[in-house]
Parts: C-alpha cells; structure tokens; sequence
C-alpha cells in the first residue's frame, strides 16, 4: 500500500486492510467450520456465546475509556492492550453466536444493532469506575472470575468455543496478574492509597453474587458438557480472591472463608440476589426488595443498569447514525 | 511463478514485526496448492491481534504478484498460537532489531493457574550488551506481545516479546 497520498492509501480497497466499523473486517472465523455439536439447541448456543462475549466487548469498551485517563502512561497501554484482547475474544464469540442462531447477523449487528435489553453481559461489565483503585477491584474480579472460566470451557464439547476459550486463558491470564499486582500495590501501600482500595473492594463485593447465579441457558448447556456453570466457578474464585486480598492487607491474614466475612461467601452474604429470585419474592408475597434492599438487575436475563445504555449510546453512535457507512 | 505457493507465502513480513516473515513467526499452519488455487491457513498470535486483517490481504497480494490465481486465506485458533512456534532465525532477527527474544513459554501444571502478584522473575538478557540481570519496566508495550525492560548494566530500555 503506498503511502505517498493518505487519502489514496484510505481508499485502497482491493484488500480486507481498512480499519473502521462497515469497512471491509472480514469474518474473524472465516474459513472455520459452523458445525454444531449433536443435540445442541442452536439458540441456546447463541445466547451462551452472547454472554460471554458481551462480558469482553462491554469490558473492553469500559477499559478505553480510561485510555488518556490512567495515572501513568505505561498503565494506559496496559488498559489498552487488555481491552484489545477482549475485544478480539468478544468478535470471535459474537462471531459464534452469530453463526449459531442462523439468522445471518454478523458480529458488527451484534455489536452495534442491539438495544440495552438484548445485551447479556454481567451488570458488574458495565459499570462505571469511581476511581482507578475501583477500576482495579473490577477487572481484577471478572478476570479472575473469566480465568476460571474460560479454563474449564477448554474441554467444551463445541469446538469453537474449546479453542476460543483456550486462545482467551493465556491472555486472561495476564490480565488477572496486572489487575491483582495493582489491588496489592494499592492495599498493601500508603494510608490513602489503602483507604481507597478497601473502599473500592467494600462497594464491589456486594456486586460479586452476579458473578455465580446460574441462568437456565447456562445450567441447561453445561448439563450437556458445552458451557460452564458459573456456580462452579465460586470456590476458585473465593480462593483466589481472598489469597489477593490478604496479600493486600485488605482482609485479616487467617480469615476463615466458611465464616462468612463480609468480603467471602459472596452469594451467601448477598442481601438481595438478581431479578430471577427477586420476581420468586414478589410471586410469595414479599415485595421484591421491601425487605432486603431493592433488587439489582440481572445482566444474564438482558436487565441492566443505567450505565450499559450510557456505554451503547458512545459504542454504537456512528454505526446507528451511518448504517452500512464505508469510508 | 517464482517458488512455491508455500514460500511466497513464507517470505510476507509481519506488519508489525517486519523484521520477521510469517515463516518465522510461525503463523502459518498449511499452504495448499492445486489447480483451483492456493489455499493458506493461518492462526492469530492474539484474540485481538490487530495485524490479522493486513496479513491476510498481504499473503493474498504475494500471491497474486507471484503469478498465482485464486487465494484464499482461512483462520485456525486452536491449538493457540504460542511463541515457542517462532523460529530460531526468527529469535535471532528480533535480537538483531532490539527486541529481546521470548523464552520458553510457561509450561501449564494441573490445577489452579497460579497468579503472580510480582513481575515473573524471567531472566531475561539485553539485546544490547548481554547483561542477563535486566528488570521490567512495565508489562505492556506498544503491542500486547511485547513488554518493556531496563538493563542495568548499559542502562538502555528495551523491549521483550514475552512469552506465551
């Protein structure tokens, strides 16, 4: 591509090489075969691979926001390339679920067509940070938590999301190591920088029971040996959670975990779990949250907080307002 | 036609490494040639690698200046792509360029994957002087494959590809 005249370099279009949304991205998984696994439902598949992959595109956009932002420069490169790699797993399982449901939809109209409602991301992607020691907390929590599950998804019994999961576990992996260095820099530091980082792991903790409440696409394809059920995924994560933790003087050294500490037994210690058991309450007769505080929504089931339709309106403003645009 | 199809294809330089042909990256998984025309298949280095989409119309330019007709350039992810594939000439020329070579890449037990709550202690040594006690300056450089390094000994920054 020659480079002599910019525009002529733009406009060079005999290549898959051009860089913006509509213009030109090839399949991520082209050439790789769509086949389904036996007695798989076809739309339960594509919902699972919408999970997962909203989790990385709404995580990664959340990430380069704060490219420009983070204390030191070193750090924004960090944010970024993370984010990249999200990216890059949120475009093969966009792609996967695109495929699965048949309906033609690519991963551009998955990414840049849908509402709020039809997103199934955790609510805990979507938030926004208070500060970089929140920051931290988060993505340290739902690498941990992707970590241990992209680990088990390997052995899935589609094969496209065994190999998706088995390219995202070495880099989930770093990505855990960088959030964690930074939750025991931060706990284990300066008195404020110690304030802020408890304050961060204090309001974050209450949002981790998401983190392990099955939704039925999730316990109906893990009984058939495709997805992961994320209530197995508790226990790794309280070990590694609370190792961290301790390393950053943020929990007492010797804490028992079967004690139910405020900062362990995430599901337990929840005051009010996500809609699902909060519509049971109100069918018994309880008002959903007179109780136990008001509900929180859940993300698996498409319910969100404010803060997702924030993001969607920055991600998805240009593909809205120039449908199909090529430049 | 000058070579074959699979060295045409082994000869395209990475977009950003170009000190480094696929062949040595070691992002080439099959390149098959017959009369309907080449069919390459290739594997990403990163979920997210952003070089994916030029190389690909790079390998098909090659091609198509090499003399040969139809091309076509799949994508394999599994089993992922690790740099124990890079090439021992491949290591050299990154070393020649400043970028330290990876190491062998971290070798997976049962269980658990550890986490490193410290910068891994690699040994690491510098592409400019050879002092192998180097320190990290920060684990993410300009690419997600590469971090960067400080040597003691000669004082100068440089980048690492790190191992995966």
């Amino acid at each position: 591509m020659a480079f002599d005249d910019a525009y002529h370099a733009l406009t060079d279009h005999d290549d898959d090489a051009r860089w913006a949304y509509g213009t030109g991205f090839t399949d991520p998984l082209a050439g790789v075969p769509g086949d389904l696994p036996d007695g798989v439902d076809r739309a339960e598949l594509a919902t699972y691979c919408l999970m997962l992959g909203d989790d990385a595109l709404i995580l990664s956009h959340r990430l380069q926001q704060w490219v420009t932002r983070a204390p030191e420069l070193e750090d924004e490169l960090a944010l970024a390339n993370i984010g990249l790699d999200l990216l890059g797993q949120a475009r093969l399982l966009l792609t996967r679920a695109g495929v699965s449901e048949g309906w033609g939809r690519d991963e551009d109209d998955l990414a840049m067509r849908r509402d709020p409602s039809g997103f199934r991301n955790l609510c805990l992607a979507e938030r926004a940070d208070a500060d970089f020691a929140h920051l931290v907390a988060r993505l340290f929590a739902l690498s941990t938590w992707r970590l241990a599950l992209l680990d088990r998804l390997t052995a899935s019994r589609d094969p496209m999301l065994a190999a998706i999961a088995a390219k995202g576990v070495k880099e989930v992996t770093y990505h855990r190591d960088y959030a964690a260095q930074w939750v025991v820099r931060l706990g284990d530091g300066t008195p404020l920088s110690h304030e802020r980082m408890l304050a961060a792991v204090d309001t974050l903790t209450p949002q981790l029971a998401e983190l392990f409440h099955s939704h039925p696409t999730e316990i109906g394809l893990a009984s058939v040996g495709v997805a992961v059920d994320p209530a197995a995924l508790e226990a790794e994560f309280t070990q590694v959670w609370t190792h961290v933790l301790q390393a950053a003087t943020l929990l007492p050294p010797a804490t028992s975990l079967s004690g139910g500490t405020s900062r362990g037994n995430f599901v337990a210690a929840e005051s009010s779990p996500p809609g699902g058991d909060a519509v049971a309450a109100e069918v018994s007769g309880v008002p959903a949250g007179a109780e136990q505080g008001s509900a929180r929504p859940w993300g698996r089931a498409g319910e969100h907080t404010p803060a997702l339709a924030e993001i969607l309106d920055e991600m998805q403003g240009v593909a809205r307002s120039v449908p199909g645009g090529v430049w | 036609m000058t070579g074959t199809a699979a060295e045409v294809v082994g000869a395209v330089t990475d977009p950003e490494l170009p000190m480094l042909t696929l062949a040595e990256l070691g992002v080439i998984r099959e390149v098959r040639q017959d009369e309907g025309g080449v069919l390459v298949t290739i594997t990403p280095t990163y979920s997210g690698c952003p070089a994916m989409e030029s190389i690909r119309a790079d390998i098909r330019t090659a091609l198509r200046r090499a003399g040969f007709g139809r091309a076509e350039v799949r994508t394999v992810i599994a089993p992922p792509w690790t740099t124990d594939w890079i090439s021992e000439s491949g290591r050299r020329k990154l070393a020649e360029a400043g970028i330290a070579p990876p190491g062998a890449a971290p070798v997976r037990a049962i269980g658990p994957i550890p986490i490193s709550l410290s910068p891994r202690p690699t040994a690491v040594a510098c592409p400019r002087c050879g002092h192998t006690d180097t320190e990290t300056l920060a684990a993410f450089g300009a690419t997600a494959c590469r971090e960067l390094r400080r040597c003691p000994a000669c004082r100068e920054p440089f980048e690492h590809m790190r191992e995966i």
